[in-house]
């Protein structure tokens, strides 16, 4: 079967749009086909910085016939209608008409039979209309045509089309159309500087061969793969090691036709500064890879530049033109690193004032005291010391006002610690500025040093309780300020390092300590429009646990239970266990609740767990369908003189020495004791269901047996809501 | 003159150049502004449908970027050289590489780079498409295809460079600091660099800029610059009608002097962030209303049978 291929020839495309624009071509043009019923057996598309390229394979020649059969009038029904049917279908007369029976009667059936049409004309019609209506995300109109309002738009102007159709046996031929002023053919262009001539191409196979002796590596994977090999051969070569960066190499092979990749060399003396700061220079700059000796770890004055010419002097006027814009880059960052390191850490902040954190939470300065309060009311809790906490939280965002951060913001917190570590500072406290922004996503180290763990928590809590006291919540997919990963963060914080936390009254402490800069800023409103000042600081408390808390507090507790949730279900562990322990109440320590599910999770995986979990849930269902009938709950111990059976009073003494032991064990956190005690009650609940009828005849020996199955579910409640989990 | 001798003759030989294409070759234009983009020949002459063809050097101005002379490639006057043609033509990029062999870069031997540029300019209401050229990893100019100028959609679009003069002399000279320049190409005693003729007023305009400019006067200059602008437009409209414009590049003129200004008072550190803003649209503003009066000028395409008439 025949074969399309289709090239848009255009100025350069932004290298970030190419992989999209390839993918959008090879969907819309195939999905186009297959709607007219042409299913094909195979697509690929390819861009390079001047062409999106896309080669469909195995198209049937045409599209198939396709019958249609209409029911018409009545034979004999009025003539209004039979000519009706008539002008619809486009017969002649009734005599083309077949007539068919059916119980109602005889009625006209018009056969018609729409021939399909060859693919050239469906490509022909299908292709302009792809790429008028192409989704590029930013696109423009060029030259004298774009005076008119129907001129097409494209991501850069467009020069040529190639598209032809055709079977590899054959001469193909060009699907024929016309698009702002571009006729469709079989010709396009090599490399811009090295084969500039057009060439005239037949199909895919042709097609890429000759750009490939054109200076055109077609395939973007290939132009990545030789990339990559040539920079490690070079770096190697000189007993180096490339510092590899995937996101750059997208980047880089979206740049070049024919890639040539050079090595050049910056003055020794620029590696005084900090490794990250000349990559980012070197890299966001100059769109060059950067080169670590493997002896040290460290980098080397050197790196490796993407060409797209091979160039008559073998590269020498390139790599001397790069290093010279590298030389004086490196420069501004040699002078902005020196300028930071001139002024202390600590002296920054009082610019700090000037910054506004977010119109409705004060300034920055005003954030950086709040997370230096709450850091050191957490200090103690995970065993960090006070005064170095307090240090650190001070310190910590002070980077962000240096030349550094300004001009790379991806350095804030990296930069911190080298100031910090350069001022003298304890370790820890200079860690604190680079750890306390961790983790940031599920794959970021999680911070060990308790000082830096105090830090962290402080600051995303200052976060989550700020944005919670002005309403900003997440919503569906909007989380502007990132709050999710904020309470993701601190639940890793917590887990991973074995930390005991009551979020509750952690964020009942920070909505007090919000509270004055809140009060502040209305000061400072009614002090601008000369008013009266009068505060009023209200905030709606709720019971929880048996006092009153900040219904934010638990508002924020629950989307924190939410984020556990979710973590855990894409873990892959079972998130309804996480319900079952939180609808026990009073839960807001995560590393507890954790605890709790852990246990509960391989409990559950044997068989005295899946069994007396059964035997709650039997219970339960009996107790449920009781109750609702007799509109009474059947709680208070039950009465041991009524106890007619032994499986009864079996249950009844396992029951008295089960429950007790469960609930020392959960006193001592011993999750796993208490459910080995708990496993325990199983072969009497088994039994008692196995024996005992709990509806008896006897009203009272009836109360008395519900009562001692809410016994049972009572007993469990000391680890969790057995009713919560799911089957 | 060799283009790469001398900086004087590197900018002769990019106007011979696109002289040769049929530009226009102006002169700067008399006012202090930001870029060669708020040349009226550019601003305006990219509105309206008829053709149009320069180039010229444009003194342009930028208040914050002084550095007292001592940064050896920031300046706070240099020079653009601007290229406008409108409708943008189907060879421009190969023009524009021809223009890079007559100043001296052989595209065989250098590795010349077009790099995804958007283009936007919040003071002028105009935003584009196009891309930075690189020259051996050096972004030596803009190239810009306008689609959107004074607010008003460019009907056709005219394709804009601008060249970085200083810095391709560096670059084609081969020397790293700005004012060793050669600007005479004359050697030994006879020989002027760009810092005999640039270093003093660096020094004296970064002073000035940062430190004495004086603010009180300058935020009185832009409210009269914004409403001497806003007189002339309203004054402009032929029979008090809005047919006809017969004053859009007076009134432009004081669009370009607040534009100025507000960078002088940007420099001086007299303007807050949340005013910036404002000041930016108090400016966008002008630049729109210009350029909808232009568009009712002759040389703005509007109606032939307004030639001739008087105000």
């Amino acid at each position: 079967m025949p074969d399309l291929l289709l090239e848009l020839f255009s100025e350069e495309i932004p290298a970030r749009m190419q992989a999209k624009a390839a993918e959008d071509l090879r969907r819309m043009v195939t999905d186009r086909l297959v709607a007219e019923g042409l299913v094909y057996e195979g697509a690929k598309a390819f861009a390079t910085p001047r062409r999106l390229t896309l080669t469909v394979h195995g198209i049937p020649a045409r599209q198939s016939d396709l019958k249609q059969e209409r029911k018409g009038p009545r034979v004999g029904g009025a003539e209004a209608a039979i000519q009706g049917f008539l002008k619809a279908t486009g017969l002649a007369s009734l005599d083309e008409a077949k007539i068919q029976r059916d119980p109602k009667g005889d009625f006209y059936i018009a056969l018609t039979e729409k021939p399909g049409k060859p693919t050239l004309d469906v490509l022909a019609e299908i292709l302009p209309m792809i790429i008028r209506t192409f989704p590029w995300p930013k696109s423009m109109r060029w030259g004298e045509r774009s005076a008119k309002p129907t001129s097409l738009t494209w991501v850069r102007p467009l020069h040529s089309i190639v598209a032809t159709f055709g079977l590899e046996t054959e001469e193909p031929e060009v699907v024929p159309f016309e698009l702002n002023g571009i006729t469709s053919g079989q010709t396009t262009r090599g490399h811009r500087f090295m084969a500039p001539a057009e060439i005239s191409v037949r199909r895919f196979e042709d097609y890429e061969a000759k750009l490939q002796a054109a200076k055109v590596v077609l395939d973007p994977q290939r132009r990545k793969d030789i990339i990559l090999a040539d920079a490690k051969e070079l770096a190697f070569a000189q007993g180096f090691e490339l510092v590899e960066d995937p996101v750059l190499l997208d980047e880089v092979s979206g740049l070049v036709e024919w890639p040539i990749v050079l090595m050049g060399s910056f003055d020794a003396e620029f590696l005084s500064i900090p490794g990250e700061v000349i990559r980012a220079t070197i890299r966001n700059n100059q769109k060059c890879f950067v080169v670590s000796d493997p002896k040290t770890g460290k980098l080397t004055n050197k790196f490796i530049l993407t060409a797209n010419i091979e160039a008559s002097d073998g590269g020498l006027a390139i790599v001397a033109g790069n290093e010279r814009v590298i030389r004086a880059r490196l420069s501004d960052a040699k002078f902005f690193y020196e300028t930071d390191l001139k002024t202390k850490l600590e002296d920054r902040l009082p610019k700090f004032e000037n910054i506004v954190f977010h119109e409705k939470l004060g300034t920055q300065a005003e954030r950086i005291a709040r997370i230096v309060r709450l850091a050191a009311e957490i200090a103690p809790l995970v065993g960090a010391d006070v005064e170095k906490t307090k240090r650190a939280a001070q310190l910590a965002k002070a980077d962000l006002v240096t030349e550094v951060v300004g001009e790379f913001p991806e350095l804030q917190g990296l930069m911190g610690k080298y100031y910090a570590l350069a001022q003298g500072e304890d370790a820890s406290v200079a860690a604190a500025s680079e750890d306390h922004y961790k983790p940031q996503g599920p794959a970021d180290r999680v911070p060990t040093d308790p000082v830096s763990i105090a830090v962290a928590l402080a600051d995303k809590i200052d976060t989550l309780v700020g944005f919670w006291a002005i309403d900003e919540k997440p919503t569906g997919s909007k989380d502007p300020f990132a709050l999710r990963r904020a309470a993701l963060g601190v639940i890793r914080l917590l887990v991973e390092n074995k930390i005991r936390l009551n979020l509750v009254s952690v964020s009942d402490f920070h909505s007090s300590v919000l509270d004055e800069t809140k009060m502040r800023m209305a000061q400072a409103k009614a002090k601008v429009s000369g008013g009266f000042s009068v505060i009023a600081n209200a905030h709606t408390t709720q019971l929880w646990n048996g006092r009153q808390v900040r219904v934010n507090s638990f508002d924020l507790l629950n989307f924190f239970v939410d984020r556990l949730k979710g973590q855990l279900r894409e873990q892959g562990a079972r998130h309804d266990l996480v319900d079952a322990v939180f609808s026990l109440g009073g839960q807001d320590d995560l590393l507890m609740v954790v605890r709790r599910v852990e246990a509960l999770a391989k409990f559950f995986d044997t068989d005295d767990g899946k069994n007396l979990r059964a035997g709650v849930k039997r219970a339960s269902n009996i107790l449920g369908i009781e109750e609702k009938k007799d509109k009474r709950a059947y709680d208070g111990a039950p009465d041991a003189a009524l106890f007619k059976l032994d499986e009864e009073k079996a249950l009844a003494k396992a029951m008295a020495e089960v429950g007790p032991e469960a609930g020392a064990a959960v006193a001592k956190e011993d999750f796993a004791g208490a459910m080995t005690a708990m496993a325990k009650l199983r072969p009497a609940v088994d039994a008692f269901f196995d024996k005992v009828k709990v509806n008896d005849d006897d009203a009272a020996v009836r109360e008395n047996r519900l009562k001692l199955l809410n016994e049972i579910r009572a007993a469990t409640r000391a680890v969790a809501d057995f009713s919560k989990i799911q089957d | 003159m060799r283009p790469e001798r001398s900086f004087q003759g590197f900018i002769l030989a990019l106007q011979r150049f696109w002289a040769d294409q049929g530009c226009v070759i102006l002169q700067p234009y008399d006012m202090e502004m930001g870029a060669g983009t708020f040349h009226p020949a550019t601003t305006l002459r990219a509105l309206g449908p008829k053709p149009w063809k320069a180039a010229y050097v444009q003194p342009s101005r930028r208040p914050k970027d002084g550095r007292y002379g001592q940064n050896p490639n920031r300046l706070q006057h240099y020079y653009q050289f601007q290229v406008i043609i409108k409708p943008s033509p189907p060879d421009l990029q190969d023009l524009y590489l021809k223009s890079l062999a007559a100043i001296g870069i052989d595209s065989s031997l250098h590795d010349v780079r077009f790099v995804e540029d958007d283009w936007e300019s919040p003071t002028l209401g105009a935003w584009g498409l196009g891309w930075e050229c690189w020259c051996d990893g050096m972004e030596v100019s803009q190239f810009t295809y306008f689609q959107q100028v004074a607010g008003v959609e460019c009907s056709p679009v005219a394709g804009e460079l601008t060249y970085g003069l200083e810095r391709l002399a560096m670059y084609v000279q081969g020397v790293d600091r700005v004012y060793d320049l050669n600007f005479n190409g004359r050697e030994g005693a006879e020989k002027v660099t760009y810092g005999d003729v640039f270093l003093q007023a660096e020094q004296e305009y970064s002073r000035h800029n940062f430190e004495h400019s004086d603010a009180d006067m300058l935020f009185k200059q832009f409210t009269m610059a914004e409403e001497a602008c806003k007189k002339y437009l309203d004054a402009g409209w032929k029979d008090n009608k809005r047919e006809a414009h017969l004053m859009a590049l007076p009134a432009y003129d004081q669009c370009i002097k607040a534009s100025h200004v507000f960078n002088l008072l940007d420099a001086r550190g007299v303007i807050s962030v949340t005013e910036r803003q404002s000041y930016i649209g108090r400016v966008r503003d002008l630049a729109k209303a210009c350029g909808e009066a232009w568009m009712r000028t002759e040389a703005g395409g509007s109606s032939p049978s307004l030639r001739g008439e008087s105000l």
